[in-house]
């Protein structure tokens, strides 16, 4: 039969990471540098929270917004490492994962035509979700001269009075690039001059290896137009257990909470009570997280030094992102031909928009052994060209 | 980069220097120093290797005893563990609070080794008041490495 889709979801392009993977599934024994998520378990006693709630029988749903006991452990949290006052019982919503909480946010905000601006390279979901929002998304390349950040005057050349979001994603995957206080002021003084919100995406402001990660909704006036949106994936390795959450005003949150509440009803119960444990009892596992992570972080900027590859020192997440522009090769070019010979599979910065062109993105989230074969391989092959 | 070089060599002595060296981020010779010093000031007391024995064919039989003792004038427990653990059978020797004094852990090649040393040289020690031994039947985690277990990424693709 023929099928008549939708032509909005016709539209989209698969992710840029699936079309190159799929072709590194073909391959046997490929060294991969792709994977986007820790490699490291969900730590025990996270686990052990998850399985005794199970052996208790709390397999119901939780209320739509979340278990309460987890959003005051959230406010908790938000406060005592980011200063940040939200109110448990109207300002938090416990979604599935940060990806869900992406798509209530812009769903929540957009009408017809409005323009979501989205700095790239970045994660692949925001434009997507943007379309299927009915939004029209503007994209700014970011450079690597200014290290990835994004500046205020890129932001006024983008913005235009149909504009409504920025999206705002640092510690960022794919550069791994932060920004600090003083970048994020410039930035906030724009967005309330030109009345609009962010949406900001801290999923990795734990993995920040220099300083201490700041969000924007810390700044004065802020705090009304962000909607901050964490989870529990990167910072205590618990991606398959599919929980995030957003925080803002409760304007915004309670439009959010009605299409979760339709869309999805509430987030896993049994990764909820798993979540209180980590927030409560998990600094400490962060903490370790963080320092093998930064040990990767090092031992692949140096090594990229030995080998005369340049890379901006990324300071947050857990990728790096090389620029292998000096070798006359496309992004794409360079991954599929570093794939063929040497069997390790990185991802191409396009993937990510077309500033990543020239760029690949390499995940430190694998074994320091792992990393080294991967190294001395990469030494090989560019050798050869 | 005292404590977190520690840390990492101790998950895994065999890392070389200059893998550290760019883990840390600090140069060769800086590495090199640093063990040394470590190793002058007793910090790093060796590099021993894990090893399952039950997968080989080497019998081996490990006994945890428990001694009480009458502490010594002057020396304490102290010349009391050293006349324990001068013995190259004894594996570790630790000062433990609670109902007994000494933990001796003891590696022997049969049963009849394991009894013959308490009772022939432990028990013989004249401030040892009393013994209690524990045979180890399954070894599932030491020092801090669950036995046998290998890593397997078993992460998919995603997007």
């Amino acid at each position: 039969m023929k099928h008549r889709l939708s032509e909005k979801t016709l539209s989209i392009k698969p992710s840029g990471i699936r079309k190159f993977f799929d072709l590194v599934a073909e391959k046997k024994d490929v060294i991969s540098l792709g994977v986007g998520e820790p490699d490291f378990d969900t730590p025990w006693h996270v686990r052990e929270e998850g399985i005794y709630s199970l052996e208790k029988g709390k397999t119901f749903y939780t209320s739509n917004s979340g278990l309460k006991d987890l959003r005051i452990e959230i406010c908790n949290y938000l406060d005592r490492r980011y200063n940040l006052h939200y109110d448990p019982l109207s300002e938090v919503l416990v979604t599935v994962g940060g990806s869900e909480a992406i798509d209530l946010a812009l769903r929540a905000l957009i009408n017809e035509g409005d323009e979501v601006i989205i700095p790239e390279p970045c994660y692949v979901s925001y434009k997507p979700c943007a379309i299927l929002a009915d939004a029209k998304p503007v994209t700014i390349d970011l450079k690597a001269e200014n290290d990835f950040r994004l500046t205020a005057k890129e932001l006024i050349d983008a913005i235009t009075d149909k504009t409504k979001v920025l999206i705002l994603a640092f510690p960022n995957n794919p550069t791994g690039a932060i920004m600090e206080m003083k970048d994020l002021e410039e930035i906030a003084k724009v967005v309330k001059e030109k009345d609009i919100y962010v949406i900001s995406d801290e999923i990795y402001a734990e993995l920040t290896y220099d300083g201490k990660h700041h969000s924007i909704a810390e700044i004065d006036g802020m705090k009304e137009r962000t909607i901050l949106i964490n989870g529990f994936s990167k910072a205590y390795a618990m991606t398959g257990w599919r929980l995030g959450y957003a925080c803002g005003v409760n304007e915004i949150i309670k439009q959010m909470t009605k299409i979760h509440q339709f869309a999805i009803m509430c987030a896993p119960t049994t990764s909820q009570y798993a979540a209180v444990e980590a927030l409560k009892n998990g600094d400490e596992d962060i903490e370790m997280m963080k320092e093998s992570y930064n040990q990767r972080r090092r031992f692949l900027l140096n090594s990229f030094k030995e080998m005369g590859i340049p890379c901006f020192e990324p300071f947050g997440a857990f990728y790096v992102f090389p620029c292998i522009k000096k070798f006359n090769m496309t992004s794409e070019d360079f991954a599929m031909k570093f794939l063929e010979k040497e069997n390790v599979a990185v991802v191409p910065g396009t993937a990510f928009g077309d500033s990543g062109e020239g760029f690949l993105r390499i995940s430190y989230a694998y074994s320091i052994e792992k990393l080294e074969i991967a190294m001395e391989k990469l030494a090989m092959f560019i050798k050869t060209l | 980069m005292r404590e977190e070089l520690l840390r990492l060599i101790e998950k895994n002595s065999k890392i070389e220097v200059k893998e550290l060296a760019k883990m840390l981020s600090v140069n060769e010779i800086d590495v090199v120093n640093e063990l040394a010093a470590l190793e002058n000031e007793g910090i790093i007391c060796g590099y021993p290797t894990l090893i399952d024995w039950e997968k080989t064919n080497l019998e081996k039989i490990i006994a945890l005893i428990e001694v009480r003792v009458t502490p010594q004038r002057d020396q304490g427990f102290d010349r009391i563990a050293e006349r324990i653990y001068n013995y190259p059978e004894v594996k570790s020797v630790y000062l433990i609070s609670g109902g007994y004094d000494l933990l001796v852990i003891l590696e022997e090649k049969s049963l009849k080794e394991i009894s013959s040393f308490v009772s022939n040289k432990l028990s013989t020690i004249e401030p040892v008041i009393s013994t209690a031994t524990h045979f180890i039947l399954k070894k599932y985690k030491d020092n801090g490495t669950v036995m046998g277990k290998k890593f397997e990424d078993v992460r998919e693709v995603i997007s």
